[in-house]
């Protein structure tokens, strides 16, 4: 493996920059499980008192971590759930028919795309007062979803093109309608667009923050994301092992789904990129 | 079944693309659309499986006029130039898929991909994935698709554009030989005239979205209507020289240009062609000659090959009288 020994500059490079990611990666991980006399950097021993939200509540007046838990839960599943299905048939529509103003669609989702969302976030949140929605899980994961879908549509649009029209028109000839064409014929074929768009929304709406944090401050729609910073801020004397693990927690799904399904996520760079 | 279009036209975003165009094809018979790209083949024979709509005009599958039907319920075989394989199927259920879609029953399924496989020599292969077979077997159960509904009509978009030579070769006679065994009223789109003229019964030729000539291979090549067909058909193609360039032939006085085939041209057609070899192309079998005439005008000849004639040379050649095609100042044939 000569070539290997080529390549050293750029490991070297690689390594230099992601070390201090690592050293936080590493803290991050065995404070959690270990205590610490002040001051010292090293550990005197092994404790799961850090873990003590899991159990027992904190303190009164705050959503215990479960309930916290299960609202992300159904946050991120709702909104990535949405999002594909929405942008599974936008993007065929996009992709394939030729309906009034396709052009103009076209062009709005890039630019919804590239739009700040942060500058959208008081007028959303007039509007959620309007329908009443503010302060509610359904607000959130409505405005999330909105602001998700444009993207999901791009990626989905891109697989639908690089799908050949004959084999729909293939599928027709031989007599099947034209659902069934999408359904049995096309969906396959654009599972990968699938796959990564639902992982990628979930992952998304799993680690969304100043949505439900502007949107719904109430603690009956909290989300780990503002439940974290609800724990340093309200804290006189903040605990920072505690919030460590609480954080080891909240990334917990996020890792073991980036592990499961790397392959899937890459294919938005793949496949989704011939727009 | 018998294929009637009357007065077909279509139009893309106002402009005929083709234009009042009539074409009928006898049951069992296999026709040609043959013409340059971009006269309207591919728009003919999407009409007719009901991709596009027909603008204007009638089709007819014997007494039943289709052209109002969606494609569902025409009943027309196609197969595509990509072949259009369903990529994540097999190859069993490729071909089974029409069959699924009219809720076959699973006996009478396997029974049927089964004689399909065995028509086109696939039975080996039926467990594949499209992406797992070469070329030609995509191309057999593309066929083997297109057929297993025993559809009224078989429709074949450049079948064999997306083969190598020698394939193409083999796949030439066994679309024919298919299409023979089944009976079929088939529709060849191709640019390629050898095909046209080795596969099927009768050539439609088309131009700017017209049929320009409809007939048989032979009689098409011997007797073209006007100097399109003359120069379309034939390779190497057909020269064309004035009336003064042969002054020894008595033209029509109509006759502005006189067509010359390269098999007409030759020392064993006598004398009376005067002209300098320019170019020599050896094909093995035969040598291809560029002649050029005292007027500058090039005229082309085959020779079997080993003639011995280099570039520069002079020769003083015949052509056969019988056999040259004269053409009107409207580049009709006289
Ligand atoms: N969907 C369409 N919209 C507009 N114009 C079209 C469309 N499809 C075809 N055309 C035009 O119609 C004409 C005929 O096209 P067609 O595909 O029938 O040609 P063809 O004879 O099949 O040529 P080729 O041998 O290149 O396939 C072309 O000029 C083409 O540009
Ligand atoms: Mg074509």
């Amino acid at each position: 493996m000569r070539h290997n020994y080529r390549n050293w500059p750029i490991l070297l490079v690689l390594g230099i920059f992601s070390t201090p990611l690592l050293i936080m990666l590493v803290f991050q991980v065995v404070d959690s499980f270990t205590l610490k006399q002040p001051g010292s950097l090293i550990p005197s021993g092994f404790t799961l008192e850090h873990f003590r939200f899991l159990w027992e509540e904190l303190d009164t007046g705050r959503a215990g971590i479960w309930r916290v838990t299960l609202n992300t839960f159904i946050f991120a599943t709702t909104t990535a759930t949405v999002v594909t299905a929405i942008a599974l048939t936008a993007g065929y529509a996009l992709s394939r028919l030729n309906f009034p103003a396709r052009g103009f669609f076209l062009a709005g989702l890039i630019v919804l795309h590239a739009f700040p969302t942060v500058t959208l976030i008081i007028a959303i949140f007039l509007i959620l007062q309007i329908l009443g929605l503010y302060d509610t899980l359904i607000g959130v994961i409505i405005v999330k979803t909105a602001l998700e879908l444009p993207f999901g549509i791009w990626i989905m649009k891109g697989f639908y093109d690089t799908v050949p029209w004959e084999i729909e028109m293939a599928g027709v000839q031989d007599g099947a309608s034209r659902l069934r064409v999408w359904w049995q014929l096309v969906l396959p074929q654009v599972q990968p667009g699938l796959m990564a768009i639902l992982i990628f929304s979930f992952l998304s709406g799993w680690s969304e923050f100043i949505l439900p944090l502007v949107l719904a401050p109430g603690s009956d729609a909290q989300v780990l994301a503002t439940y974290m910073q609800a724990l340093i801020l309200d804290d006189t004397k903040a605990d920072f092992d505690l919030f460590k693990a609480v954080g080891l927690f909240y990334a917990l799904p996020v890792v073991v789904i980036y592990v499961i399904f790397q392959n899937k996520l890459m294919n938005i760079y793949g496949g989704g990129s011939k727009g | 079944m018998q294929l009637d279009l009357i007065g077909f036209t279509k139009r893309f975003d106002g402009t005929p693309v083709v234009s009042g165009m009539d074409l009928s094809v006898a049951s069992g018979e296999m026709i040609a659309l043959l013409g340059p790209s971009g006269c309207g083949k591919s728009t003919t024979l999407f009409a007719i499986c009901g991709i596009h709509r027909i603008d204007e005009g009638r089709l007819m599958f014997g007494e039943r006029d289709v052209s109002g039907l969606p494609s569902q319920r025409r009943n027309v075989g196609v197969v595509f130039q990509n072949y259009a394989l369903y990529p994540h199927m097999s190859v069993f259920d490729n071909i089974a898929f029409p069959l699924k879609v009219q809720k076959a029953d699973k006996d009478q399924i396997r029974r049927r991909v089964g004689e399909m496989a065995e028509l086109v020599h696939i039975e080996t292969l039926l467990d594949r994935r499209p992406a797992q077979l070469s070329g030609g077997q995509q191309q057999r159960v593309a066929l083997a698709r297109a057929l297993v509904r025993n559809p009224d009509v078989l429709l074949l978009d450049e079948p064999l554009a997306n083969l190598d030579a020698k394939l193409r070769l083999e796949m030439r006679s066994e679309i024919r030989r298919i299409q023979q065994e089944t009976g079929l009223t088939a529709i060849l789109v191709t640019h390629d005239q050898v095909e046209a003229m080795s596969m099927c019964d009768r050539i439609a030729l088309m131009n700017n979205g017209r049929i320009v000539q409809i007939d048989g291979p032979t009689r098409m090549y011997r007797d073209p209507m006007d100097k399109f067909v003359a120069s379309f058909l034939g390779n190497p193609p057909i020269s064309f020289v004035t009336p003064e360039d042969l002054p020894c032939f008595g033209a029509p006085k109509a006759c502005a240009e006189i067509g010359l085939r390269p098999e007409h041209v030759g020392p064993q057609f006598g004398t009376g062609l005067t002209g300098e070899v320019r170019f020599v192309e050896t094909q093995g079998r035969e040598d291809l000659f560029d002649i050029a005439l005292p007027s500058g005008r090039m005229i082309r000849s085959v020779q079997p090959a080993g003639s011995g004639l280099r570039p520069g040379q002079t020769v003083d050649w015949g052509y056969d009288a019988a056999e040259l095609l004269c053409f009107d100042r409207q580049e009709v044939r006289l």
